[in-house]
């Protein structure tokens, strides 16, 4: 009993000493006095406290059609003369609360943004590894197609995929992931090719240690650091490609509308003075987006040694 | 550098190929296009002699060898919506698209290059911090929500702009172009602003990274003690060397600006191919959809060429093999 206990608490001075460790480098130094880092910090957290507790704060579900009212409609927002406070940013042609709308949204697009991410950064390092790791023919057929990709726009092969496809969360899921796993392998296999010459991965092989111990324990987390900046980004790259794709009618379908598609419903009342419907999603993505970017540029010169 | 160019036209022809494979296999697993051609009510007769006519009961490869053919004679097939041929539908609009993208492009550059140049040159003064957080925010506005907030304010709200439309064409070198009439002017303004914020922001922050690359070196150092004034120093002797890793970026942009302006052409209703597209997309019109996507293909394979040339060309250190 004793001996567990002692582990545990070397444990816990373990992570004492690691949290002081982090709040002493230079990178949190450095973040401390990057204001646009913070910011953007902030943001994210919004975001994410929005998309998870803030349907239970906002005053309605507007996709339950029993808790919207058509006399509602075409509601400016609050300060405007005839709006009312029930409704902060006003409502639309249906009677929905904007805000309520936008709250939902968000997580829609949160939903897509990082889920994108994580299938389009698996995907991407694996292949990367394997094609950095093995070379030969294996390599030259990852990278063939990925240059031939790179040789067109993102948005366009996502909307190649979508009209094929068609609407559907999932089916946006895979358009991103194909468009989004390019970059990661070529940076993953970059650096690997690199680590693979070193020493240690020489030692490595030496004392017999099977490749998939030397690619994950070894190489990996060597390569970490410029997958967290290329993620970061790729967020708000992929919540701009989902915003966009659902504003053209290929995205997300019209009964989980994101902020993308709000923008698109308020585009249809715009030319009717409408502003309020389309103005606020779009800001709202604006500023998510913006967030992440401030975020991804702190991290970027902060991680990129190359950048130093 | 001639074996250089043929090894990069063997290069094109075969990401054309594999493009071509991609979109007609693709299209071949979705959709049966024999029902958008017959009558709802046709009988199994009509659409077998549909579909024999169609050449669409033959095997996949013969199918693709006949499509590639056909595609080698400039023959795409005809729209389902127009009944007319698919290429001659994008070939009418394309004029439109490229003017837009000019103007998106020409803005950018002039807009760009001078801030690039003074946040590269002076990274820590506050207004280049400014300018880079601008350009930031420039990256992260969505660009379709930016042309409609334009719309809002400039043709719903003051009403000094047009909302839609290229407004007066005329006649220019047998295309139909219209910056060069005072309406038509007035019109590309907008969506030309719309479509140049992403560009632009991305231009801004690739010279200014060229910029404080180039601003390092000892060449700047000795024009500096050799008392070159400050503007020609920045721009003749820095910018210079900064633009050629700019170059390659910059080429792939234009292949952005012409995917975007897709978006920009539905919100502004501007009568180009990207248009076209969209409205051919919610109309399942296959044959103009795949034209679209051959000739955007060979366009951006063609402008990866072109920059690889010109960097090749203006760089002298850079190997050929």
């Amino acid at each position: 009993m004793a001996e567990t206990n002692k582990i545990g608490k070397d444990i816990e001075i373990k992570k004492k000493n690691r949290l002081k460790e982090f709040l002493e480098s230079e990178f949190f130094f450095n973040y401390k006095r990057n204001i646009p880092a913070i910011i953007g910090t902030i943001i994210i957290i919004i975001f994410l406290l929005m998309a998870t507790i803030g349907p239970l704060l906002v005053t309605q579900n507007p996709y339950n059609l029993s808790e919207i009212q058509l006399m509602d409609a075409y509601k400016p927002p609050a300060w405007v003369d005839g709006g009312e406070w029930k409704f902060p940013l006003g409502t639309d042609s249906q009677g929905r609360d904007i805000l309520s709308s936008v709250v939902y949204g968000s997580r829609i697009s949160l939903f897509i943004g990082l889920t994108g991410m994580l299938l389009s950064s698996f995907i991407g390092t694996v292949l990367g590894l394997a094609a950095g790791y093995f070379g030969g023919k294996i390599d030259s057929f990852i990278m063939r197609i990925a240059d031939i990709q790179l040789s067109f726009p993102a948005t366009l092969i996502a909307l190649f995929i979508m009209s094929i496809a068609g609407r559907g969360i999932d089916n946006l899921l895979i358009a991103l992931t194909l468009v989004g796993w390019v970059i990661y392998a070529r940076t993953v296999r970059g650096a690997t090719l690199s680590e693979k010459k070193k020493e240690y991965v020489e030692a490595g092989k030496v004392i017999g240690l099977p490749s998939r111990k030397i690619i994950t324990k070894h190489i990996l987390p060597n390569v970490m650091t410029s997958m967290i900046v290329i993620a970061t980004i790729q967020v708000g790259t992929f919540i701009l490609t989902e915003a966009t794709l659902s504003f053209l009618g290929v995205g997300v379908p019209v009964t989980r509308p994101s902020l993308g598609l709000l923008v698109k419903n308020g585009f249809d009342v715009l030319f009717s003075g409408l502003w309020w419907a389309s103005t606020f999603p779009g800001l709202f993505i604006m500023l998510l987006v913006f967030g992440i970017n401030m975020l991804g540029d702190f991290l970027r010169d902060e991680l990129n040694p190359r950048l130093k | 550098m001639f074996k250089y160019i043929t090894k990069r036209l063997y290069q094109m022809i075969l990401v054309l190929f594999v493009v071509s494979i991609i979109v007609f296999f693709v299209m071949s697993f979705t959709g049966d296009p024999v029902l958008m051609m017959v009558t709802p009510d046709a009988t199994q007769a009509q659409i077998d002699r549909a579909r024999t006519e169609l050449g669409l009961d033959k095997p996949l490869i013969t199918q693709y060898f006949i499509f590639v053919k056909n595609i080698l004679r400039g023959d795409f097939g005809k729209s389902y919506v127009f009944k007319q041929s698919a290429i001659k539908l994008i070939i009418e609009r394309m004029p439109a698209t490229l003017e837009l993208v000019f103007v998106s492009v020409l803005l950018s550059i002039i807009v760009a290059i001078p801030l690039g140049v003074f946040a590269g040159a002076f990274p820590n003064k506050r207004s280049s911090k400014t300018i880079m957080l601008g350009s930031l925010l420039g990256i992260s506005l969505p660009n379709f929500w930016v042309g409609m907030m334009l719309i809002f304010v400039f043709a719903v709200h003051f009403r000094v702009m047009p909302s839609s439309g290229r407004g007066e064409v005329v006649n220019f070198l047998g295309m139909r172009i219209s910056i060069f009439t005072a309406d038509g002017f007035k019109h590309i303004i907008l969506p030309a602003v719309m479509l140049s914020i992403q560009s632009l922001a991305i231009l801004l922050r690739l010279t200014r990274a060229g910029m404080m690359e180039v601003m390092k070196q000892d060449y700047i150092k000795f024009a500096r003690s050799k008392g070159v004034l400050q503007n020609s120093l920045l721009f003749q002797h820095a910018l210079k060397n900064a633009l050629i890793p700019v170059i390659t970026v910059f080429g792939i942009q234009i292949g952005k600006i012409i995917a975007f302006a897709t978006v920009t052409e539905t919100i502004f209703s501007w009568p180009g191919m990207g248009k076209l597209l969209i409205d051919s997309i919610n109309r399942s019109d296959r044959p103009v959809m795949v034209a679209y996507l051959m000739i955007v293909a060979f366009i951006f394979v063609l402008l990866n060429f072109i920059v690889d040339i010109v960097y090749t060309s203006i760089d002298p250190r850079i190997d050929l093999r």
